[in-house]
């Protein structure tokens, strides 16, 4: 089990250095100025040269690099003009916000966690509920049902489905406010009254997927000797159903899920936009528009971060559920 | 004759029969073909409809730019209504919308699926080192977050060979799209033909070609291709639909195929901030784009059951 741990994190920090190193020469080497789009006020000559010697934009690539890691792990010093020592988790400072990236980070991903988690809570019990109901219960109208809500939502567009929910809830039935971000300890209910529909949009579209994934694996599960085994047995279809064959078909659903959250920590961008919540998502699409080169960078990496974290919980979890997954 | 008959039932034939018999899939591959005729002939009705994509109706909208007429101005003229604001004609809009859209979901898919395909060969079948190196860029590209990636890289391309001030031509923007399709898209592809192929390569006839002295091209695309092109058939079919999506989920952002140029991301942004006061505007390019993805995905569930009639659950 140890040697299986060392092994995953070990291949989990080289695809994470092997992001940085992409994006970073994605995002420095590529432009034919980075300077240029980072002060949109008052830019004299004298000041982007300014900006460049900070940025180190004059010293060779691997060294701005090697700086840039080094800020993220230890911490460094940018200079007067971006805020001067800027501590641990440093990833650069943002001439377009005035304010070092993880003070805007500190700020904006409480609201992509507001939204992702309790969406993911949704999606889970009633994605995989409908698709274990509509399999125990095959070839019935609530079956068909089932299948029809999985393939149309599967096909909808959050924008389109956010754009419908906000026109009946918010504007035709007034009874939601419109969607705003309240610090969950602040108003817990305030909280909840302005992110509830960005839940059930992005629930319902991953909900679908997972209705049908969880049916099809539950369908596989059940057809299996050792459930008829576990019935002739004499034991009762709940016990069956709920704990032999839930726990078989779940496995599947356990990495996909981990995947989805991960990716959707990253940013659920389309959501964010759709109702105009600024979290990390609405951050990266403004920081494209502004051109703000160290935020765009910063955001790339903590998403690719989110999702190699997930990718790591979730093999850890397998290995849990799955004593197979250990010898290999 | 009833001998021929039998002779002739290949397995192409028989996944042919299937899909025929699959009344959903059939409804889904005509609803496509209608789509398709629609695109390709957009000049053509656009001709025989009177109203070009950018012809402006201002006299038709009141003073506050909002469409005259019930549900954002439809009518025998105008069929979808107008567009708030600047008053285009919001149906040849989605003529010419659904061109751009299908044409780079359609040249995504076949880039990637082709970039796939041969990697997943060459990486299934020869193993080893080239494996292990295809697979960690597999592994690689799944761990970069697509959508942020897309969203930072387009513009940073754009500004390498434009100025930040200069007009992109469209079919820059097109090309640069394809390319992220392309870029991040055929690890899916190429990881399901690795898989197949692994299985494959140790069968009889893999050995029988290679005793027979037959070269690694003839071994990769003329043994091993032919019998993979049924799941190709379907994960091309199923790539299609999701670059539509992705394609309109970028010009939604503003990154993709920005105005005038129509395009279904771009119409579906302007027309939330008419959310309250236009709801008929979001209500013709969503409808629309959910019945073309949905079209989309109901064929490539056929074409699975068809061509792979165990899967079907």
């Amino acid at each position: 089990m140890l040697r299986f741990i060392v092994k995953r994190l070990l291949s989990a920090v080289l695809t994470l250095v092997a992001v940085s190193i992409v994006s970073f020469l994605m995002f420095f080497a590529l432009p034919r100025d980075p300077v240029s789009g980072m002060c949109p006020k008052n830019c004299n000559p004298e000041r982007l040269e300014r900006v460049r010697q900070e940025l180190g934009l004059r010293d060779p690539k691997h060294e701005q690099y090697l700086a840039y890691m080094k800020g993220i792990f230890t911490g460094r010093d940018l200079g007067s003009s971006q805020g001067g020592r800027c501590d641990a988790p440093c990833l650069g400072y943002s001439y377009v916000n005035s304010e070092a990236v993880t003070d805007t980070f500190s700020r904006v991903l409480p609201v992509t966690l507001s939204i992702v988690i309790p969406a993911a809570i949704i999606w889970l019990v009633l994605g995989v509920g409908l698709g274990m109901i509509s399999a125990l219960r095959k070839g019935t109208v609530l079956d068909r049902a089932a299948i029809g809500f999985a393939l149309t939502g599967a096909s909808m567009q959050l924008y389109f489905v956010g754009a419908v929910l906000q026109l009946v809830f918010i504007y035709t039935l007034k009874i939601l406010p419109v969607p705003h971000y309240t610090p969950l300890l602040q108003n817990p209910l305030d909280w909840a009254g302005g992110l509830v529909l960005a839940w059930f949009a992005l629930a319902f579209l991953f909900s679908a997927i997972y209705a049908r994934l969880s049916r099809a694996q539950m369908l596989e599960t059940l057809s299996e000797d050792f459930i008829r085994t576990a019935r002739a047995k004499g034991l009762s279809k709940g016990r069956v159903y709920g704990r032999h064959a839930l726990r078989a078909a779940i496995t599947p659903i356990v990495t996909i899920a981990g995947l989805d959250v991960g990716g959707a920590l990253g940013g659920t961008v389309i959501t964010e936009t759709t109702f105009g919540l600024q979290g990390l998502g609405r951050t990266a699409v403004d920081a494209v528009r502004s051109g703000d080169l160290p935020t765009i960078m910063a955001t790339v990496l903590v998403s690719a971060a989110f999702i190699v974290v997930a990718n790591i919980i979730v093999d850890l979890l397998y290995a849990l559920i799955d004593p197979r997954v250990r010898l290999r | 004759m009833s001998t021929t008959e039998l002779a002739s039932r290949s397995p192409g034939r028989l996944a042919w029969m299937r899909l025929r018999r699959n009344r959903v899939a059939m409804i889904s591959a005509y609803t496509l073909i209608v789509f398709g005729m629609l695109a390709v002939g957009a000049p053509l009705i656009e001709m025989l409809y009177g109203i070009g994509p950018q012809q402006q109706f201002q006299h038709k909208l009141n003073s506050f730019g909002m469409p005259l007429g019930y549900a954002g101005g439809i009518s025998g003229e105008h069929w979808f209504g107008l567009e708030p604001g600047l008053g285009r004609d919001i149906f040849i809009r989605m003529i010419y919308g659904m061109r751009t859209s299908l044409f780079i979901a359609l040249a995504a898919a076949i880039v990637t699926t082709v970039i796939g395909v041969v990697l997943g060969i060459v990486a299934g079948y020869l193993g080893g080192k080239i494996d292990a190196v295809i697979s960690w860029i597999i592994d690689l590209a799944l761990a970069m977050p697509f959508l942020i990636f897309a969203l930072a890289v387009v513009p940073t391309i754009a500004l390498r060979f434009y100025g930040p001030r200069e007009e992109v031509p469209t079919s820059f923007r097109v090309a640069v799209l394809i390319l992220v399709f392309a870029v991040f898209g055929w690890t899916g592809t190429a990881r399901l033909v690795r898989g197949q192929v692994i299985s494959l390569r140790e069968r009889e006839f893999i050995e029988a070609a290679r005793a027979c002295g037959a070269g690694l091209g003839h071994i990769l695309f003329r043994e091993l291709l032919p019998n993979l092109w049924a799941p190709i058939l379907v994960t091309f079919s199923l790539a299609v639909p999701s670059y539509v999506t992705g394609e309109a989920a970028l010009s939604f952002l503003g990154i993709g195929i920005t105005e005038p140029t129509p395009d279904f991301g771009a119409m579906i942004f302007r027309s939330l901030s008419y959310l309250q006061t236009d709801p008929a505007y979001v209500f013709f390019p969503g409808v629309t784009i959910c019945a073309l993805v949905l079209a989309f995905n109901l064929f490539g569930d056929g074409l699975r059951d068809a061509l792979d009639p165990k899967s079907g659950a």
